[in-house]
């Protein structure tokens, strides 16, 4: 693994700068902890002061520093993209494995659910499962439902690679010394499909954090938790932009830019590297 | 030709399957709630001033019968699905008693020209681009313009027509940023008004091409520099044909097949897109709809809305994925 990391940093400019801009992120989700302010408390301090000295990226008109609150939104934002990102992934490992290695009328059902989800407009379900809920829409609740439909496309990915794993000698062996299949799977096959789910994971994050960032501007979240989408919200409520209080519009803005560059970045270099044509036209030239 | 009707008639499968899916899904989400809708609905309606005790008793008559709070869950699941085959909706709330049909038709029109012009502008371009750029490797321009429009692709696409809000809104206001055509406006067809409606499509068309041409790009270039090593393409290149020949009719051409497939999956992605969109840019389509009635508590509007958008959908996806095998013969027709 840390191989692995090295070469990629030394051979691959893009996921050198990823790693970067990650470190950044990661850097403010730490200085999030320290925060002498909690997020949610308004009118703690002077609304509207410009960034200087004292608060380094200004305050908001309710009353909160802009940059505290700004680490801790960051830190909910990508917490909610790892709880998405991770949930998915189980469930999309174990459609993908399952069909590729069972095949036949498992294979079938299996697809034909995926299908049908990859296909199923997001935003609209997702505004309808707000409608519903309303109050009891908890970012629990909206971290498993987003994980229930972001996992369509990665588990096709998976079973393709599953399918031709399946056709290698060592799983014919694997089957003749007696391995069930829920031991071929874990020991067997998900190795060689890790690599993948670490790509799709950023791809994921990227889809669910910007899921949140809009649902959370149209006020369609849990307003109350700070989150990326919640700061452009009570920037927009308060008409930050009209009124000239473009602090608290640009931070957020930047900081988000920064963060799906991170895991453009790395996602675009790891597939590269997952594709080992691409990896030799590199080193080629 | 059989093996071509057993596969339109496998995908038709599939499309019905997903149509079942997503149907009962926003069904069971409505009901399965602890919250009663019509009791919701009528709060809302009462608050607003109507109170008519007579509207309210027809009103929540006619609310019973589309949420099932007659007869078990299954037999409502049941007459669910028949009200949606003969096309209603029932009464929308918010504009009683104007059917969510009606109200639906006379947003969607927007929707679909917006979403076909700008997806297919979107194709184009990104397909074209990709294509170069695969192809001529070391051309700066090209690799420039490559890199814009990749640039634009993680950027979520709330933040994107935010930021084209203000630069022309606000930094350099040229174009209208909101609306689908001028307030006061007259609505009899003239070349004016057909000017009007274009000027106000500019941006909302514009934030969708930005954020929609970088993956085709990506897609196309990584299929072209893959056929480039292929014996067919060195082969041609050794024997003297033309470049632009080359990547005209050896290239392009082979590469455009998974691109074709790749459109009928993006199609539920530009609905997404759409909605957000017109949301953004207060576009008078089905998305701006949804959201009013999402605010104005309409239910049978917003689900009316849920269960078209999954059909239209579905049946995109189907018609191009039944097209397919006929544009490239070597799709294999399974």
């Amino acid at each position: 693994m840390f191989t692995i990391v090295r070469d990629l940093a030394r051979q691959n400019m893009e996921f050198l700068c990823g790693l970067l801009l990650f470190a950044v992120i990661v850097g403010l989700i730490v200085v999030s902890y320290f925060s002498p302010y909690s997020a949610t408390d308004i009118y703690l301090l002077p609304p509207d002061m410009p960034p200087d000295g004292e608060y380094w990226l200004g305050t908001t008109s309710r009353g909160q520093d802009v940059f505290w609150q700004l680490t801790t939104a960051l830190r909910n934002t990508l917490f909610f993209g790892i709880g998405v990102a991770f949930i998915s992934r189980i469930i999309s490992l174990v459609v993908g494995l399952v069909a590729g290695y069972a095949g036949g009328a498992v294979d079938r059902v299996l697809m034909a659910i995926n299908d049908s989800v990859m296909v199923i407009p997001q935003f609209p379900l997702l505004i309808l499962f707000y409608f519903v809920l309303k109050d009891s829409m908890t970012w629990t609740a909206l971290i498993l439902i987003m994980a229930s439909l972001g996992w369509s496309y990665d588990a096709r990915l998976i079973r393709s690679v599953a399918i031709s794993l399946k056709t290698r000698s060592f799983t014919t062996q694997s089957v003749y010394s007696g391995m069930s299949m829920r031991k071929i799977l874990i020991e067997e096959h998900l190795p060689y499909v890790l690599p993948i789910v670490f790509a799709t994971t950023m791809n994921n994050m990227i889809w669910s954090i910007g899921m949140e960032i809009t649902l959370s501007v149209l006020g369609f979240t849990d307003i109350e938790t700070p989150t990326m989408g919640m700061m452009i919200y009570w920037a927009n409520a308060h008409s930050a932009l009209i009124s000239g209080i473009w602090w608290w519009v640009a931070a957020p803005v930047a900081v988000i830019v920064v963060l799906f560059l991170a895991l453009f970045l790395l996602s675009m270099s790891m597939n590269e590297y997952n594709d080992p044509r691409s990896r030799l036209n590199r080193m080629g030239s | 030709m059989t093996s071509y009707l057993i596969f339109v008639l496998k995908r038709f499968g599939q499309f019905l399957l997903v149509v079942f899916l997503g149907v009962t899904i926003t069904f069971f989400v409505t009901h399965l709630t602890p919250i009663d809708p019509v009791e919701e609905s009528i709060g809302a309606i009462t608050q607003m001033g109507q109170s008519d005790p007579n509207a309210i008793e027809l009103m929540r008559q006619s609310l019973r019968e589309l949420y099932g709070m007659e007869g078990s869950i299954w037999q409502q699941y049941l007459n669910f699905w028949l009200r949606l085959a003969t096309g209603d909706l029932g009464p929308s709330l918010s504009a009683f008693p104007t059917p969510v049909s009606t109200i639906i038709l006379r947003s969607l029109p927007w929707t679909i020209g917006l979403m076909t012009v700008s997806t297919l502008i979107t194709f184009v371009l990104g397909n074209a681009i990709g294509a170069l750029a695969g192809y001529y490797r070391k051309d700066m321009v090209l690799k420039a313009v490559s890199l814009v429009f990749i640039a634009l692709l993680p950027i979520p696409y709330y933040i994107l027509a935010f930021v084209l809000l203000i630069v022309f809104g606000y930094l350099w206001p040229v174009l209208p940023i909101n609306g689908g055509y001028e307030m006061n406006a007259n609505l009899d067809l003239s070349f004016a008004l057909v000017l009007d409606i274009l000027k106000h499509s500019i941006l909302p068309a514009l934030s969708l091409i930005m954020v929609g041409t970088g993956s085709w790009l990506i897609g196309m270039r990584a299929l072209v520099s893959n056929i480039i090593t292929e014996d067919y393409v060195v082969f041609a290149e050794l024997g003297g044909v033309p470049k632009r020949k080359i990547l005209r009719s050896y290239i392009a051409r082979n590469a455009m097949v998974p691109q074709f497939t790749g459109l009928a999956m993006s199609l539920g992605a530009i609905f997404n897109g759409t909605v957000i969109t017109e949301i953004v840019f207060g576009y008078p389509g089905i998305g701006n709809l949804l959201i009013e009635a999402v605010h104005a508590g309409d239910y049978s509007l917003v689900l009316g809305l849920s269960a078209l958008s999954i059909v239209g959908v579905a049946a995109a996806v189907f018609i191009i994925d039944i097209l397919s095998p006929l544009i490239d013969p070597r799709i294999k027709v399974e």
